[in-house]
């Protein structure tokens, strides 16, 4: 992505010696039986934009509710900047928080609101309310400084809540499904200028999110969580690539997944037996044993269609269309095997054919062995 | 539901709610003392009403009366309706419901009754209060109000958006700071919703007043309902029309002032 | 647990517990006691004996009294009756109100709906006296009637049950029309359409769908009627007659009459349990199938 290349040297999370910013060991929360975050260890690292991800229950709204002090955990530890978070209320912390509902307070004008985190420091009213100005002109909303949120649009009450909870130069700042309430169009817009606000301040930023692009977009890491455990940290090429799990693998992007069994695992080839595809090649993976259980994803676009079989590859199946369906730059195909099996294709529309595969014609499908990914779990 | 049952239905119950009141108004600008028929246009009864200093001094009392109980009874209200929504679980806190709760279906008479035995057993043991009067009348409507506001302000409690509050305080405003900065002016027309109904709800009792008041101290309602127990008088009638003049002139000032608030917003 | 929380609590947990709950206590307690003429009224609960120990006087004689005169019986009955008849009169004159409010359009409903809430607003007791002047035998009515030759002689209207349920309705009318208009409001108008669409008449529509749907303002309706209808003191005692007996004003009797305080908190008692705990109770199981 351009303008947001990160040298090697500047993943501070692939060197084992680089100091975490924020810091969560054996972080669990309960509500009353129900254990909504259980036993998660993080690091997030000082200027990161690390993605929450996950459907809504999951628990990643707690956690970052306890990371703004509106919640305690009922184990574990939760550190900023090398402090401990377990004695310091919300308004002592060094965190702010820009909420779902942006919780803009109704009575206030825009720049009451931006200024009221700046008087509760004790700033003078007209240094506040300066600063509050400055803030506003980033966001380029300085003309509605004197309005009600009530008579601001969607998109300008998000950016006063951004600019509310930055006023104050936060060392982290949690943001709440900050795009959740914007029509897609407008969502996409802010997006990357969200990021290059974060750029430019260099604050850290913590997004709770269920939206997978959003986080794909965003994210300098994204953790998957489910059901209060956190499945996956990883960048966003990580996480797609090589997902860790069935559940991870699933719920970003589409992923075709296959259950079946280890058959040859030599140290120069491996041979797994689907169920679903039979005897498949792949490239050696250590620590498999022969008989073990396995799965196996590969993503749609992964996949190749051709009218006729293709030589270089063993792994090819032969198939009908099903469905076909076109979105501009890109057609989706369901593929049926003749043993009932249904692969899901996609193919990019970079290359207009002249003749495009399409219903009930007869093709084979094959992938590179290097886009088959092995899930033990 | 459709043809002419149905607006025959509502036109029947409108002339019922509203004949009552028509007649009453009527009838005090009737020159006769018999309320019933019709003597000819005179405002006389609103001349003797203006004598009566009975009348004029329990009105005055009941105002009082009203006044501090509605400020009272938003207090205690209140703080009752945020302890419930906002405090979680503390001790004693299934009791507060209940208290807070309670006064809306208890009978009047009980409750009259139980605080009259109270105070008197109070005077008793601790000598206050000392004979019964304003204060006792104050502290009874305060009790049976607060029940009111508390339940108006904890609807309104509950359908804010807490996040307001968690915003306040995550920028630095301590608790306190965040009830009279965010938390008041949010609730603050169900607040001046639940002291205009104390208000009402304390101008308008009788029975409990009736137990708790003393020699000297006695109410609008007192007052009326001794002169009405033994008949229809004209100077009531007079009297029902001057306070219906005065909900109609609030009404339409209270209209008025949402209409022009709602235009400002949308200008 | 600061000093400030504990301070927040603490007012209206302490003002309601000494204004609200401790009265009952007292209640209990004279309820046990004996009427005597002094002041006040009846006999302590301890007293000092001559060997200087503490003796606890109670006696259940006041209850017993309740028991064996009928009257008492009598009255807890037919307060319940004439509860019972005047929510079900509300119900009927409330229904086809709310339900046309709810459909009419904006402007009209507004209107409707403060014309409602509006008698509520002036003096209950007047409300209550302007019904005197309607129902007297040369009053409004019976003057109509005869003018118009209907009737020879004044129909008989006050100082009977009739006039009591007339009182009852007109004063918490709307009680019954608020919550059924805030019921039927949130009525999806689709739903009726989808009726009529499938076959059914519009009465049949309004029994099958729409009368269901509404039953749980119905019952906040009937629950805010029915309530303060039981233990009502003012509109027996205005609107009827000598032989109406309701709760409330054999309690008010009992008390500024015969100046009986141990017989008039035993009535309370026995009103508190048998007439207030099972509404509580009623209503606590409302609120929580309502949580879940």
């Amino acid at each position: 992505m351009d303008g947001r290349v990160i040298a090697a040297e500047s993943k501070p999370w692939q060197n084992p010696s680089a100091q975490p910013f924020i810091s969560l060991r054996g972080v669990t929360k309960r509500f009353g039986n129900f254990t909504a975050v259980s036993e998660v260890d993080l690091d997030i690292y000082r200027s990161e934009l690390f993605c929450l991800l996950g459907e809504s229950g999951c628990g990643k709204s707690t956690l970052l509710r306890m990371l703004a002090g509106f919640e305690l955990p009922t184990t574990g530890s939760i550190r900023i900047d090398g402090e401990d978070m377990a004695r310091v209320p919300p308004d002592r912390r060094p965190t702010n928080m820009m909420f779902q509902s942006y919780a803009l307070f109704p009575h206030m004008t825009v720049e009451k609101n931006v200024a009221y985190g700046l008087l509760r420091e004790g700033l003078k009213k007209s240094q506040a309310y300066e600063r509050a100005r400055d803030m506003l002109r980033m966001v380029k909303l300085e003309k509605l400084a004197r309005r009600k949120p009530d008579q601001l649009s969607g998109g300008q009450r998000q950016r006063v809540a951004l600019a509310r909870s930055l006023v104050k130069h936060p060392k982290l700042l949690l943001l709440d499904e900050p795009l959740g309430a914007l029509d897609k169009k407008l969502r996409e817009e802010t997006q990357f200028e969200l990021i290059k606000i974060q750029e430019t301040l260099g604050v850290t930023f913590i997004v709770v999110t269920h939206d997978q692009d959003e986080a794909m977009t965003l994210a300098t890491r994204i953790g998957v969580m489910k059901d209060g455990v956190i499945e996956q940290i990883g960048e966003p090429r990580e996480i797609y690539e090589t997902p860790r799990s069935r559940f991870v693998a699933d719920f970003i992007g589409t992923v075709n997944l296959f259950g079946g069994k280890v058959d040859v695992a030599a140290p120069d080839m491996m041979r797994l037996d689907l169920h679903e595809l039979g005897p498949v090649l792949v490239p050696p993976q250590t620590g498999l044993t022969h008989g073990q259980t396995i799965w196996g994803a590969v993503r749609p676009e992964r996949f190749s269609l051709s009218r006729a079989r293709p030589e270089n590859t063993q792994n090819a199946w032969e198939g009908v269309v099903e469905e076909m369906g076109y979105i501009g730059h890109m057609s989706q195909y369901r593929i049926r095997l003749a043993n009932g099996v249904l692969i899901r294709v996609s193919q990019s529309n970079r290359l207009r054919d002249e003749d495009p595969i399409s219903w009930d014609e007869n093709v084979w499908v094959s992938f590179n062995p290097a886009a088959f990914r092995v899930l033990t779990e | 539901m459709r043809g002419w049952f149905l607006p025959l239905a509502v036109l029947f119950g409108f002339i019922f709610l509203y004949a009552p009141i028509v007649s009453l108004v009527v009838f005090s600008f009737n020159e006769s003392r018999l309320v019933t028929v019709w003597g000819g246009f005179s405002t006389r009864w609103y001349g003797e009403l203006l004598r009566d200093r009975q009348i004029l001094s329990s009105a005055w009392v009941s105002l009082q009366v009203a006044f501090w109980s509605a400020n009272l009874a938003v207090i205690v209200g209140t703080l009752g309706a945020f302890v419930l929504t906002r405090f979680g679980k503390f001790f004693g806190r299934l009791l507060l419901t209940g208290m807070i709760t309670a006064p809306l279906v208890m009978p009047e008479v009980i409750t009259g009754l139980s605080l009259l035995l109270l105070f008197v057993s109070m005077e008793l043991t601790l000598g206050w209060p000392a004979g019964r009067g304003l204060t006792t009348i104050i502290i009874a409507h305060t009790t049976f109000c607060a029940a009111f506001v508390a339940v108006i302000a904890q609807s309104r409690l509950r359908s804010m958006d807490e996040s307001l509050e968690e915003a306040a305080r995550d920028l630095g405003a301590g608790p306190v700071r965040v009830f009279f900065d965010v938390t008041l002016p949010v609730i603050a027309p169900a607040l001046v919703a639940g002291w205009l109904l104390a208000f009402t709800l304390s101008l308008d009792d009788l029975v409990i007043a009736s137990f708790v008041s003393g020699p000297g101290a006695s109410t609008l309602p007192m007052v009326i309902f001794s002169k009405v127990r033994l008949g229809v008088s004209p100077d009531v009638n007079a009297l029902a029309t001057i306070i219906i003049g005065f909900v109609l002139v609030a009404v339409i000032i209270a209209g008025w002032l949402m209409r022009r608030a709602a235009k400002r917003d949308i200008g | 647990m600061n000093w400030r929380r504990a301070l927040v609590i603490g007012i209206p947990m302490v003002w309601l517990g000494v204004f609200f709950l401790a009265p009952f206590f007292v209640l209990g307690r004279i309820s046990l006691a004996e009427a005597i003429i002094a002041r006040p009224p009846f006999t302590p609960l301890f007293e000092r004996a001559p060997d200087g120990t503490l003796e606890i006087i109670a006696s259940l004689e006041n209850y017993r009294f309740l028991i064996e005169d009928a009257l008492y019986r009598n009255a807890y009955l037919s307060s319940i009756r004439v509860a019972l008849v005047s929510t079900i009169f509300a119900l009927l004159i409330g229904y086809p109100i709310a339900y046309y409010i709810a459909r009419a359009p904006e402007p009209k409903r507004s209107i409707l709906l403060l014309m409602v809430i509006l008698p509520f607003w002036t003096s209950f007791l007047l409300r209550v006296y302007a019904w005197m002047g309607f129902l007297r035998s040369n009053g409004v009515i019976n003057n109509a009637l005869i003018s118009l030759g209907i009737i020879d002689a004044p129909l008989r209207m006050m100082q009977t049950d009739f006039a009591v349920y007339i009182g009852i309705v007109y004063t918490y009318l709307p009680f019954m029309i608020l919550p059924l208009y805030a019921n039927l409001t949130k009525l999806d108008g689709a739903l009726l359409e989808a009726a009529s669409d499938l076959g059914a008449s519009p009465m049949v529509t309004f029994f099958t769908i729409t009368l269901p749907l509404s039953l749980p303002g119905i019952v906040a309706g009937s629950m805010l009627v029915f309530i303060p209808a039981i233990g009502e003191y003012v509109i027996p005692a205005l609107l009827g007659g000598p032989d109406t007996l309701m709760i409330g004003r054999v309690l008010w009797d009992e008390f500024f009459s015969s100046r009986d305080w141990p017989v008039a908190s035993a009535v309370a008692i026995v009103m508190l349990f048998l007439v207030v705990a099972p509404i509580m109770w009623l209503q606590s199981i409302q609120n929580r199938r309502e949580i879940d």
